[in-house]
């Protein structure tokens, strides 16, 4: 593992997103450092606690530990200005108006990227598909141009076109600095977008090296 | 003219129609006479105690007691605000957050009345304080307990919408704004109603009374449009203050929706 020496330089550098044992009564404790455009992708069976991860690094629920953006410590500033940098996109996505549009400003510019058509803005919520839905939530998450940006299930109802799209797009955004902590039972997107994995068992977390 | 006093005769010709309606319910098999008679039992019973407390009250025109009285009031009512959501806020919540929306919704509006628009001599006076807290208090009940179970039973529907916008960098408070006006909307609503139906569909209660009691119409409206003032007034300063403290109390200082904190527990 000629990597661990690799791993010693690197953390020299201080890192987009350091976990400092992030732990709850159901997982972790969790150490994790990612640099600016790195994916880490993590597989494991329903109900290990993959999506409480993204939660706990997210703030959303109670628990232990600490957490850094960029050397900043998250106990350090209030959770809305962590959460407006380090942005989670659940597997269900939530919508607190009835028309698309509202949730926007205008019509992104990456809309078309995911295949979304511009009169899509205009509908109701209620009438979108799950797919549709789902590629509108990255999309508002997107647009806030996280540092760092939290998948669960980006492509779960989505056909194989429809995640290459969503694929390309993301490359797109980490290749210009976005760090990206993604969940899902996809082992080849995992393998396609990652250059880092890892796997949850039971609440613990085994990073895989390549 | 002076007010028509009721002996008990008049009373028992009235209680015929509860005897007929009892007959009539044990001829066809309705089922309903031995409620009805219980409930008739207790209203006569209750009603005549609180007029003879009032009657001791009055007579004896004592400040704490008229306080005594009026705190004992507000307190039925935030229990009854507190028990009519499904759901449950930790450590007592719902109860405390009743009672410190009833007193201090009922101090503020009634002390203003009492002390602006009435102004009996002393202002506390016990014939217009009581009758005044509990016209207010039937209000703040109304508008209290429904803008309460609004906000707990919406937090846990509304918690994907909620928590998306927390993912996204929200406050707890912007999150949960459209929430806090609906129920402050519907806590608002039966005064609203009240307020529009007024004299064309229904005659007010108090307006009533006054009527009968022999004043003249004019300005038995005129009281009544000086309550309906106060009761619009403390809907919506309860209904503001009991979703606004109820919603802070399911988040913490890391602005968190905490369903955890709220059980919904059968009543």
């Amino acid at each position: 593992m000629g990597l661990g020496v690799l791993d010693r330089y690197s953390s020299m550098t201080i890192p987009r997103l350091r976990l400092a044992g992030l732990r709850s009564v159901r997982a972790g404790p969790f150490y994790i450092e990612l640099d600016e455009g790195e994916t880490l992708a993590i597989t494991g069976p329903s109900g290990a606690g993959k999506s409480l991860l993204l939660r706990m690094i997210a703030d959303l629920d109670p628990h232990e530990g600490d957490a850094f953006l960029d050397g900043r410590a998250r106990s350090a500033m209030s959770a809305p200005e962590w959460r407006r940098q380090v942005i989670y996109c659940p597997a269900e996505s939530g919508w607190w108006h009835d028309r698309v549009g509202a949730h926007f400003d205008g019509v992104p510019k990456s809309a078309a990227a995911l295949g979304l058509r511009p009169t899509l803005f205009e509908q109701a919520v209620a009438i979108c598909s799950s797919g549709e839905r789902q590629r509108l939530a990255l999309l508002r998450a997107l647009v806030l141009e996280p540092r760092v940006l939290l998948l669960d299930e980006p492509t779960g109802p989505l056909d194989a076109e429809t995640t290459e799209r969503v694929e390309a797009l993301l490359r797109q955004r980490l290749a210009v600095g976005m760090t990206l902590v993604m969940v899902t039972h996809d082992e080849h997107q995992a393998e396609r977008l990652a250059y880092r994995r890892a796997r949850m068992e039971a609440g613990r977390m085994t990073v895989i090296d390549r | 003219m002076t007010p028509i006093v009721l002996g008990p005769g008049d009373l028992a010709i009235a209680s015929s129609l509860i005897v007929l309606e009892a007959a009539l319910s044990f001829a066809l098999g309705l089922g309903i006479h031995r409620q009805l008679l219980v409930a008739t039992g207790r209203m006569i019973v209750q009603l005549l105690l609180v007029g003879y407390a009032l009657r001791v009250i009055f007579a004896l025109g004592s400040p704490w007691l008229t306080l005594g009285a009026v705190v004992l009031m507000a307190l039925v009512a935030a229990r009854e605000i507190a028990a009519r959501p499904r759901a449950r806020l930790r450590r007592y919540g719902n109860q405390s957050l009743g009672a410190v929306t009833v007193l201090s919704v009922t101090a503020l509006t009634a002390v203003l009345a009492l002390t602006t628009a009435i102004r009996p001599d002393p202002w506390w006076t016990p014939q217009y304080a009581i009758p005044l807290v509990g016209i207010v208090l039937g209000s703040i009940l109304n508008s209290g307990s429904l803008a309460l179970d609004h906000v707990l039973e919406a937090a846990g529907q509304q918690r994907v919408a909620i928590e998306a916008q927390l993912a996204l960098g929200r406050s707890f408070a912007q999150a949960t704004r459209a929430l806090l006006k609906e129920a402050i909307r519907r806590g608002t609503l039966p005064i609203v109603n009240q307020m529009s139906a007024a004299g064309l569909i229904t005659l007010p209660g108090i307006m009533t009374g006054q009527i009968l009691a022999g004043m003249d119409p004019v300005s038995a409206v005129k009281y009544q449009i000086l309550l309906m003032f106060l009761l619009a007034g403390s809907s919506l300063l309860a209904a503001v203050a009991i979703a606004a403290l109820a919603l802070r109390r399911l988040t913490d200082g890391r602005d968190r929706l905490r369903l955890d904190w709220l059980t919904t527990g059968r009543t």
